[in-house]
């Protein structure tokens, strides 16, 4: 009789316990293998540690991270890298990832950049904004307008009135900043999260929101994934619980 | 002189077919990207691209630039390399490594370095600019500094191993005819190693040409100013990859074109 009670009261316990952590145990359990995501370079630093973390929040799973260029990473998967998430640092790169069918489902903007201008740090130059890069004597670097940072920051200009004559057009946003950090241009326009990630040698000097202007981040699961069940997970987890990682790294949420 | 003889004695020699099998798994090697570039190209739009003023404008400082680069390689790497052939001195060997380092360096580390060293704020840079007004970063003169950095090496190597393996006795018997040294060297030694010469200046160019890590890092990327060949395809190839294609088959056709027809001429193959 007692043995009976006692039995019963565990069992109830148990099942209450695995009735209100269901929905929550149940993933994690369905969940393991290996999924390996393409990102875009200026994700680098803030993926790299929400890959960290979702692997500590769902042990048994490894993701893999392959950094490059939006264009570069559209061109790798077309010719058949085997992958199971892209993320894009522009639309443009995106839409070409979905019309030539690689993507499964619809992409979501997971995070947003925007524009600064980069200085070296103390702000030698005592510059305060756009209208300032027309100083005479002034090294400007951009990049390359057909490189989405070189598009954005040509719209930039043209929505501050201001026009600049650049040393250079550089063929990627890191080209750009290290341009600065080693005193060889006075300044740049790049991505707020490009400035944070540069660390001390350089400072950023805000572009106004009126006239910046803001980049979109999609993400998608691949058509050709071998994990789609954890490749879904990680997008739900960057745009939840990865969000406060992503605003670390000076992105903005969706 | 000596061909007839050669032709008469040499019997095509029976060749080991493993030998021939490598070989031509060597050349396929080489063969096949050529042609996947060759079979994407879009031969309808290539007309078009090659007369846009973009192409133009990269093919024309390309050349520039790179023969500028061989240039300067000649004048200052043909006595590098005949110092280090026919000198003896401590820390020859080092040297000779410093000087073929841009060969391995990755060009990319080499151009921060010309940065370090050239750049305004670098060791030589400021000085440079303060004392004769001039920049390098940025100017087609830096194009042509990052060129000759990576390129120069080729030329010191050839020339020093042409040198090393000519007959010395030639510059004697021309010095004890009364010969003085730059003579000897004008007249007896260049001559003799003009294989080397063409082959390590030939090897140089087509290195320039191609070069793009040091450039874009050290000079930049403006179209007319810093902007090769190389930096102009590696741009296209971000929004329109066939113009990029296009773009690589001219350089291959130029440099093709040079590289056959100098062997021809000068180092006398068939």
């Amino acid at each position: 009789m007692r043995w009976r009670s006692v039995s019963a009261l565990v069992l109830a316990a148990l099942c209450s316990a695995c009735g209100i952590s269901a929905p929550a145990s149940s993933s994690p359990s369905t969940l393991s293998g290996t999924i390996t995501v393409f990102a875009a370079a200026s994700l680098t630093s803030a993926y790299t540690a929400i890959g960290r973390d979702f692997e500590a929040a769902h042990p048994g799973t490894v993701v893999k991270l392959s950094f490059g260029g939006s264009s570069t990473l559209v061109a790798q998967i077309e010719q058949g890298a085997i992958g199971d998430v892209f993320a894009s640092a522009d639309q443009a790169n995106m839409q070409k990832a979905v019309d030539a069918g690689l993507v499964a489902g619809s992409p979501s903007i997971f995070a947003h950049n925007r524009l600064e201008i980069v200085v070296r740090a103390g702000n030698p130059k005592h510059l305060a904004g756009l209208k300032d890069l027309v100083r005479s004597g002034l090294v400007v670097v951009l990049c390359a307008p057909v490189v989405p940072c070189g598009h954005y920051a040509t719209q930039a200009l043209q929505n501050a009135g201001v026009t600049v004559q650049p040393a250079s057009q550089e063929t990627d946003v890191k080209a750009v900043v290290s341009k600065v950090a080693l005193g060889e241009a006075d300044a740049g326009i790049v991505y707020v999260t490009d400035v944070k990630a540069a660390g001390a040698a350089v400072q950023g000097v805000p572009i106004p929101l009126s006239v910046n202007v803001v980049a979109d981040y999609p993400v998608a699961v691949l058509k050709d994934s071998q994990n789609a069940p954890l490749a879904r997970a990680f997008i739900s987890y960057l745009l939840g619980a990865g969000q406060p990682t992503l605003a670390h790294y000076g992105f903005t949420g969706p | 002189m000596a061909s007839p003889a050669h032709k008469a004695t040499s019997v095509r020699p029976a060749a080991p077919v493993a030998l021939l099998v490598l070989a031509g798994i060597g050349a396929t090697f080489f063969v096949v990207p050529l042609l996947g570039l060759v079979l994407r190209t879009p031969w309808g739009a290539t007309w078009d691209q090659l007369r846009s003023p973009e192409v133009l404008t990269a093919l024309r400082l390309s050349l520039l630039a790179s023969v500028s680069a061989t240039a300067i390689a000649l004048a200052l790497g043909v006595p590098l390399a005949w110092t280090l052939a026919r000198l003896t001195f401590p820390g020859r060997a080092v040297l000779r490594a410093v000087t073929v380092l841009p060969m391995v360096l990755p060009p990319v580390v080499g151009g921060v370095a010309l940065l370090l060293a050239f750049g305004r704020s670098g060791l030589f840079g400021g000085w440079l600019a303060t004392a004769f007004g001039v920049h390098l970063p940025f100017t087609t003169a830096g194009a042509i500094l990052a060129e000759t950095f990576v390129a120069m090496p080729f030329l010191v190597i050839t020339v020093e191993a042409g040198l090393r393996s000519m007959d010395t006795r030639f510059e004697d018997a021309a010095r004890t005819l009364g010969a003085s040294r730059w003579t000897v060297l004008w007249r007896v030694t260049l001559p003799l190693i003009r294989p080397s010469l063409v082959a390590g200046a030939v090897l140089c160019w087509a290195r320039a040409l191609g070069e793009f890590g040091a450039t874009i890092t050290f000079a930049g990327n403006f179209p007319g100013r810093t902007q090769t060949m190389p930096l102009a395809v590696y741009l296209a190839l971000e929004t329109n990859p066939d113009a990029a294609i296009v773009l690589s088959l001219v350089l291959l056709a130029v440099s093709l074109a040079v590289l056959i027809g100098l062997r021809d001429r000068w180092l006398g193959s068939s």
